[in-house]
């Protein structure tokens, strides 16, 4: 019931509704409010904040109901991103400049679910070999793969060009809806809405529609069989629960998500490059989802806003306010991010342990002393 | 012997460990609707015996034969399906989730619901959602949990934790129901309360396999006693014909000769 909060805001339980209409209203006008506040950057990093929010919940769902610690799931970012900027760029013309003179130019739409599927499929590589991993043994195992991946992408322009290598692959096509491009301007009713808040409310439908596949999954006869796994694998298996199939499903579910949220990166930026799915990216969504309350879909939400949102407010205030106190930049925002972040993962760790928002179990795990021994 | 079927019969069922037997050519039947008891010293192969029947290890030789099907290696999930609830020796309850969930999850394998049923909930999975809580509302109750359906599972008692295992594995609804050593632990009045349930569950169509150290209970209660020693059956009887037994005798006492 702990979810109820974060739903109405998302508009799934109309109870209690006033709150709802008033936080549909307020998300609606997010971006116009941003925009007069702050400026058009932030409504951009707005934007990146959702999609940042809809990797850490498919990240959530391997990691907080299944138990099975990711540090590679950037890669499936990766792959749908890639998987639309192949397919929606003139990019494969210079691979195959006969077959595709022009590059291929497929509508977003049916590539999206393709990137979705394509990560799953992936998903299910990573999780089958394994299976019998688990904890730091499966940590270093992802984590390899996702390095796997992301050099791969890196090295895959010779000798065929599929990926153009470190430079990466540009002027991918924006997405469309109605047949109107996302990427310009667009006039309705009057209203002019510029592209970064066309995208944010494509993505604020979909974070919607995560939040809402992430909540009925967890309360789910399938959800309850991931949580057995994560508690006790062995007990699990004697009540009958296939672990081999519901752990290869959470990974595919985890990586669909990424994978959605990989071709929606790429229709966005209009660029993708190797460098967007370091392992720091992996461990910054992973972050999100510890830091925020693991298993509970509305910590994971504010643990992804505030890491996604935060380093931006850093680079926009320290910046200036060295500037004013000794005329020169001594500390980069970069490095300073990087030592709050840590500072910050230490504070909560002493004490939050269970994150901003802890789960129901995880509250109740951590809060007792009598934390019972697994296996 | 046999005037009724058996349910579960072990043939020639031998579990290595490296160099070390710990089960030699273990060959035993359980009869329907039996209360069958297994005892032995430490390290006499009971649990080792558990595992194999619960697909937790596979046999190194031999097989088993439950409700007409020939198992030589099963998944646990298989042989859960196929109708084998367990316990374990040392809990392992889902220790963060409630005392309900725990009973819902036993309900996994008799129940179908998969991602779109999740993802729709529709008529169907609404109503087999609500059937789950029901059933695992009532199986607290039939095992005698009073605290809260909500409450931790770790955060219950000693004695209402074994219970609560009962109650998850009865929720599979299992024809075998086989219990390493439920009355560990446990007061005078709380095995007492135990040896009831095991009857009623018993008298409610399920056999019953029994690991168990104490004497009196597995006497009072067992229809059939094995006995393990040194990975070996050493004697298989009613319990006043085990208690005789001279090789039981020298197992539990020792002095044997040979």
């Amino acid at each position: 019931m702990k979810h109820t909060t974060i739903f109405s805001k998302m508009k799934f339980k109309p109870n209690p509704r006033s709150l709802l209409i008033a936080l549909t209203i307020a998300l609606l006008l997010l971006p116009f409010i941003t925009d007069a506040l702050l400026g058009r950057g932030w409504v951009r990093i707005v934007d990146f904040a959702m999609l940042y929010i809809m990797l850490a919940l498919g990240l959530n769902i391997v990691v907080g109901y299944a138990g099975l610690l990711d540090l590679g799931y950037i890669a499936f970012f990766a792959v749908g991103a890639y998987c639309y900027a192949l397919t929606g760029s003139p990019h494969l013309a210079l691979a195959f400049p006969v077959a595709f003179p022009d590059g291929v130019h497929l509508s977003f739409w049916i590539v999206l679910p393709l990137a979705a599927l394509l990560a799953g499929g992936f998903g299910v590589l990573l999780g089958a070999p394994t299976l019998r991993l688990r904890g730091d043994y499966l940590a270093i195992v992802t984590l390899g793969f996702g390095e796997i991946i992301r050099i791969f992408l890196n090295n895959l322009n010779a000798p065929i060009n599929l990926t153009n290598g470190p430079q990466g692959i540009s002027r991918i096509d924006a997405v469309n809806v109605a047949g109107a491009p996302l990427s310009a301007t667009q006039n309705i009713l009057g209203i002019s809405f510029p592209s970064v808040h066309l995208y944010y409310y494509l993505f604020l439908a979909f974070t919607a529609l995560v939040i809402f596949v992430s909540q009925r999954l967890e309360k789910s006869r399938i959800g309850r069989a991931w949580m057995a796994i994560r508690e006790d694998e062995i007990a699990a298996s004697a009540m009958g629960i296939n672990t081999r199939d519901l752990k290869l499903l959470a990974f595919a579910m985890g990586a669909m998500f990424g994978g959605a949220s990989g071709a929606l990166f790429a229709g966005f930026q209009g660029f993708v490059s190797p460098e967007s799915f370091s392992l720091m990216e992996s461990i910054m969504v992973l972050c999100m989802v510890v830091l925020g309350g693991m298993g509970n879909i509305a910590g994971v939400i504010l643990g992804g806003i505030l890491l996604a949102v935060l380093p931006e407010v850093l680079r926009h205030s320290v910046v200036p306010m060295q500037q004013a106190l000794f005329g020169k930049i001594i500390v980069d925002p970069e490095s300073l991010r990087m030592l709050l972040f840590g500072g910050a993962l230490i504070v909560m760790m002493l004490y939050r342990p269970a994150g901003l928002l802890p789960s129901r179990v995880r509250r109740r795990e951590l809060g007792s002393d009598e934390v019972a021994e697994k296996a | 012997m046999t005037h009724t079927p058996s349910l579960l019969q072990l043939s020639s069922v031998s579990k290595q460990f490296g160099g070390l037997s710990a089960l030699s050519d273990v060959s035993l039947h359980i009869r329907r609707g039996e209360i069958y008891g297994l005892i032995g010293p430490n390290g006499a192969g009971k649990t080792t015996l558990f595992n194999v029947i619960t697909g937790l290890y596979q046999p190194s030789a031999g097989e088993f034969q439950f409700n007409g099907t020939h198992y030589q290696t099963a998944k646990p999930h298989v042989l859960a399906q196929a109708g084998i609830a367990r316990t374990f020796q040392n809990i392992r309850l889902f220790a963060n989730l409630t005392a309900l969930e725990n009973v819902m999850i036993g309900r996994h394998v008799r129940t179908r619901a998969g991602v779109f049923g999740a993802l729709l909930r529709n008529r169907a999975t609404r109503d087999e959602e609500h059937a789950i809580a029901e059933r695992a509302r009532k199986l607290l109750h039939y095992v005698g949990i009073s605290k809260p359906a909500q409450t931790l599972a770790k955060h219950l008692s000693y004695g209402e934790q074994r219970r609560l295992e009962i109650a998850r594995a009865l929720a599979t609804d299992p024809q075998l129901l086989a219990l390493d050593e439920p009355a560990a632990g446990m007061n005078a009045t709380e095995t007492a309360s135990l040896k009831k349930l095991l009857k009623t569950i018993r008298d409610g169509g399920i056999t019953v396999l029994l690991i168990e150290h104490d004497v009196k209970l597995i006497m009072g209660l067992c229809d059939r006693v094995a006995v393990l020693d040194y990975g070996k059956k050493i004697a298989e009887d009613v319990p006043e014909g085990v208690r005789k037994d001279p090789a039981v005798i020298a197992a539990y006492l020792g002095g044997g000769d040979d």
